[in-house]
């Protein structure tokens, strides 16, 4: 390995572009300066006529696009198949959308409530939250946004299931009592003629007969349209059935004309007609919508208070905690899910370390850096007399001896998995010949796997090879003519490796370590397999979240950190030995 | 090694106790699997030691070839009854190695490949190190030769039946080969691994040796930062990769499609492919292309013709790094494929966590199979393109 930058064919030798172009520069100063005695003058010029200088500068140019221009399909390849993702993953890590685009409303009646205050938040949040819960369940996204708050607070996913079916109930109250007064409150049309325009009302009218007089009549319904003074009048009423206009036309197919309006309207109506006048309305079904203005002034007309229904839905309503989490989490971008990872939370007064017995990741990072750095070291202490070994040995048997080394490097990973599973069961091939030998009981069998020994043993054999080679392609390089100068010198045997052959194979440990290190701290497959609950690694927690937990923003945290150790560790690598000095196969 | 080291027959009262040592060793293990361990041990020590003093103080020294021959027998005798048909085996085994090891130790041949002027405390920790060194080879490849026998159990363990011990026919089958070849989900594995890991490697080698030229040329501005986002799919851990891949993908629309798994997999394969084309380049004489431009080719003609057939066997070797790559590539799949894109790799993965049959084993097997091939091609390879550049003494 020693020889490969000296011999064979180098390019370094041969007169490129560039030196030509630091040649013709030198000359190009040489001749600015006060003459010498050539007096020639003028700058030196190519076969076409430009100087020599800008000739070479166009060709030097030329070069470095044309290689550019080789690695571009590469790296935008790379670019958008790997660290897009990467990207991405770094991004979901600290993305907190969902509050903000679920509950709008609340998240901006919340800010203004002091959530230090210890009272709960005002009407106008509850208010807010009705409108915001009520149409995220009709667009079926309360629960998403529950289970994601529930990574914050156990409990707000069944809160929200919960809020999503029982909104309803507060309409009802409402609707019960204008539906008694006048049957044309529960239906649909006489709805779409108090808030519809003229025109499409009458298209409308017009689609109904055209289809009760020919069977084979298959036109759409006509569009909806809204009223505009109808919002003058009835303003908060007109608001939530225009959101339910474009609901049903959107999400349902289906037209405000044939469909009955949320109870969330109803509740609109009767606090448009508490707080507002409708005596001067003259549209359509004005006769119907002062009768239901008369109802709410009378005395008897039952209400509801939206603090106390929301209570009776839940009462964890009226748990301080859940507007905390909810306004806590409002903003679009949060560090909530890297506090989780670290251990910590957020609270009223600032992150916080969570309770002793709910720390977890702190316990699984250092788990994870502690088997890490157990299997470097036994790699080490494997691969050193191997290494030793093989670099001694003739050529002929050490290349004989390599296979044993490369053909576990080259196969497949889930082989020697499963191999080492095999080996390492309870009535697996190991304790079978410890109990056959006489040397185990065989109701004393070895626990060896589904536990860190398991993952400690299979993952050393795993990664042997990359601290094995990189250990040879060093040790290969000292001369053992040192070794023996220093014997002769007098050192004894001991000395003589310790301090002079032992700082010479130092390279090679750092880069196995390195690399083993780097390798072990991300492993997945072996630790899933043999590691059972103790011997698992960060990694495994990570797919857990993915395709368990489904706590994705979680996972990413977990992942941007390790990424971060893995990128020193790669920076340093770098550095110690180069990237382009990594080699495969010996 | 230019000083030879004759072969001196040693002192009896070196040769027997040394013998008897490893006697002793091997009666642990006769001992403990007979009852008594301190028994074994002595009678160990005694036997072998006794043995060594008729083969080499007793015996003429050219009687050595029937001494041999007479301890394999005797050995395999004392097993069969001990053990019955293993134990004769093992019996064998042991009459081999001391009949080896009495005259190797007596006759002084062990310090035939060492210095002569190595004291004897030297030789001992020479040999033990050759020991130990042997014991880490054994560790390296033991878990690959268990899986093979055991592929051929007849019964549906993950261990040796008493059956396969005993050398019984019955023992062995080929059932869960047949099992393999059969079973309909197995075969849609093989034949994923099959369709991703070829494109995936095509993708990678023909991206990958363009973008290793133009690495190799002096002038590329940003060397370091470019080569490092290259070999990073090789750097960052698989899981990360996979969970990136996997909320990236399904934003694109390409989580659960093959062409997801395939660019996937190209991308883990790229670094193997810049490392061993890059490597190669190192020993390109360029001014081979210049020559070939002086004399009239265009561009493409110097490529294929010139600087192709002599970087080749990088280019194949790196594209068997990333076709195995992608052919054992589990993680990645797991996330990024779906039910359909079940890949060899994957199969094993949920058959081990959930240890349906030890079909995995016979996979197992074929899959290592394959690998010796690869390795073997790729250490021709390797050893040819050296040997072009000059550098390999071998």
């Amino acid at each position: 390995m020693s020889t490969l930058k000296g011999s064979g064919p180098q390019t370094s030798d041969a007169p490129t572009p560039e030196d030509a172009f630091h040649e013709a520069a030198a000359l190009d100063a040489r001749e600015g300066e006060p003459p010498h005695g050539s007096g020639n003058g003028g700058p030196v010029l190519a076969a076409d006529g430009t100087p020599l200088k800008r000739s070479l500068a166009r060709a030097l140019r030329a070069q470095k696009m044309r290689a550019l221009a080789l690695i571009a399909p590469l790296l935008i390849f790379v670019l958008l198949t790997f660290i897009a993702p990467i990207a991405d993953m770094l991004f979901r890590s600290v993305e907190n959308q969902i509050v903000r685009d679920t509950l709008p409303r609340t998240v901006e009646a919340l800010a203004d409530w002091d959530d230090t205050s210890g009272e709960l938040p005002d009407d106008a949040v509850f208010d807010a939250a009705y409108t915001d819960i009520f149409l995220a369940a009709e667009y079926k996204l309360h629960t998403r946004l529950g289970s994601r708050l529930n990574y914050e607070l156990t409990g707000v996913s069944s809160l929200f299931r919960k809020s999503g079916r029982g909104l309803d109930d507060i309409g009802e109250v409402y609707l019960d009592q204008f539906e008694d007064l006048d049957e044309n409150w529960d239906e649909a049309l006489p709805w779409a003629e108090l808030m519809g325009t003229a025109d499409s009302v009458a298209a409308y009218k017009a689609w109904v007969a055209a289809e009760e007089n020919d069977e084979d009549f298959n036109d759409p319904i006509p569009a909806f349209e809204m009223r505009d003074d109808i919002a003058d009048v009835l303003p908060r009423t007109a608001e939530a059935y225009s959101r339910f206009a474009t609901f049903v036309r959107d999400e349902d197919e289906d037209s405000p004309f044939e469909e009955e309006p949320w109870t969330l309207v109803v509740t609109r109506l009767y606090e448009d007609l508490r707080d507002g006048d409708v005596s001067s309305y003259d549209g359509p079904r004005a006769e119907m919508l002062k009768a239901a203005d008369a109802l709410v002034d009378s005395p008897d007309f039952e209400t509801a208070d939206l603090k106390t229904a929301f209570g009776e839905i839940d009462e964890d309503w009226l748990d301080l905690r859940v507007w905390e989490t909810i306004k806590m989490y409002s903003p679009a971008y949060t560090n909530g899910y890297f506090l989780n990872a670290v251990d910590m939370q957020k609270t009223t007064d600032g992150p916080a370390l969570r309770d002793e017995d709910e720390r977890i990741y702190g316990l699984l990072f250092k788990r994870t850096m502690f088997m890490s750095l157990v299997i470097t070291f036994s790699c080490i202490a494997l691969a050193y007399p191997v290494a030793y070994l093989l670099s001694t040995l003739p050529m002929r048997t050490a290349n004989l001896l390599m296979i044993l080394v490369l053909l576990p490097f080259w196969t497949s990973l889930l082989v020697r998995t499963s191999a080492w599973k095999v080996m390492l069961q309870q009535q697996g091939v190991i304790n079978d010949v410890l109990v056959w030998l006489g040397l185990v009981a065989d109701d004393g069998r070895l626990v060896m796997i589904n536990n860190q020994l398991g993952t400690i043993i299979a993952m050393t054999h795993i990664l042997l090879p990359f601290m094995i080679l990189p250990m040879y392609s060093v040790m290969s390089t000292i001369p053992p003519s040192y070794v023996r100068a220093a014997k002769s010198l007098g050192a004894t045997n001991w000395t003589a490796f310790w301090r002079v052959y032992f700082p010479q194979s130092v390279p090679g440990i750092g880069a196995g370590s390195i690399l083993v290190f780097i390798l072990s701290i991300g492993y997945y497959i072996t630790p899933e397999i043999v590691g059972g609950t103790t011997g698992t690694f960060i990694s495994n927690r990570i797919a857990y979240h993915i395709s368990s937990s489904l706590n994705w923003g979680l996972a990413a945290a977990l992942g941007t950190i390790l990424l971060a150790v893995v990128l020193i560790l790669y920076w340093a690598y770098d550095k110690i030995v180069g990237i382009d000095n990594v080699k495969l196969g010996g | 090694m230019a000083v030879e080291t004759k072969a001196v027959k040693q002192p009896l009262q070196f040769s027997a106790p040394m013998v008897g040592l490893a006697g002793a060793f091997a009666g642990i293990f006769v001992g403990a699997a007979n009852g008594s361990v301190l028994l074994g041990i002595i009678l160990g020590f005694a036997i072998l030691a006794l043995l060594a003093f008729i083969a080499l103080g007793v015996l003429d020294p050219k009687l050595e070839k029937p001494f041999k021959w007479g301890l394999i027998g005797v050995m395999a005798l004392a097993g069969l009854l001990l053990g019955s048909l293993p134990g004769l085996v093992v019996g064998a085994i042991f009459g081999w190695f001391f009949g080896w090891f009495i005259y190797w130790i007596g006759m002084g041949r062990h310090r035939v490949p060492l210095q002569p002027y190595l004291t004897s405390g030297q030789v001992l920790w020479e040999y033990s190190f050759r020991v130990i060194a042997g014991a880490i080879f054994v560790f390296l490849i033991t878990p690959i030769l268990v899986v093979m026998p055991l592929s051929f159990n007849a019964e549906d363990f993950f261990t040796f039946t008493p059956e396969m011990l005993r050398f019984d026919p019955e023992g062995y089958s080929l059932k869960h080969y047949r099992d393999f070849f059969t079973s309909s989900e197995w075969q849609q594995a093989l034949r994923n691994s099959l369709i991703i890991a070829p494109l995936a490697t095509l993708l990678s080698v023909s991206f990958g040796t363009l973008a290793a030229i133009g690495l190799s040329s002096e002038h590329v501005p940003f060397r370091r930062a470019i080569m490092a986002i290259l070999i990073s799919p090789m750097i960052v851990p698989l899981i990360i990769s996979a969970a990136g891949m996997y909320f990236f993908y399904s934003r694109i629309g390409l989580q659960g499609t093959l062409m997801g798994v395939v660019l996937a997999h190209a991308a883990l394969g790229i670094p193997f492919v810049i490392i061993t084309v890059t490597a190669t380049l190192v020993g390109f004489d360029r001014s081979l292309t210049r020559a070939a431009a002086n004399m009239g080719a265009d561009p493409v003609t110097t490529f294929f013709r010139v600087q192709m057939p002599l970087i080749l066997p990088g280019v194949i070797s790196g594209g068997l790094f990333a076709f195995i790559t992608s052919f054992d590539e589990v993680v990645v799949v797991i996330f990024v494929g779906s039910a359909q894109q079940q890949t060899l790799p994957w199969q094993m993965f949920t058959g081990l966590r959930e240890q349906i049959s030890p079909t995995i084993l016979a996979v197992a097997t074929i899959l290592v199979a394959i690998s010796i091939m690869l390795l073997t091609t790729v250490e021709i390879l390797r050893r040819r393109s050296e040997k072009m550049r000059g550098m390999s003494p071998g």
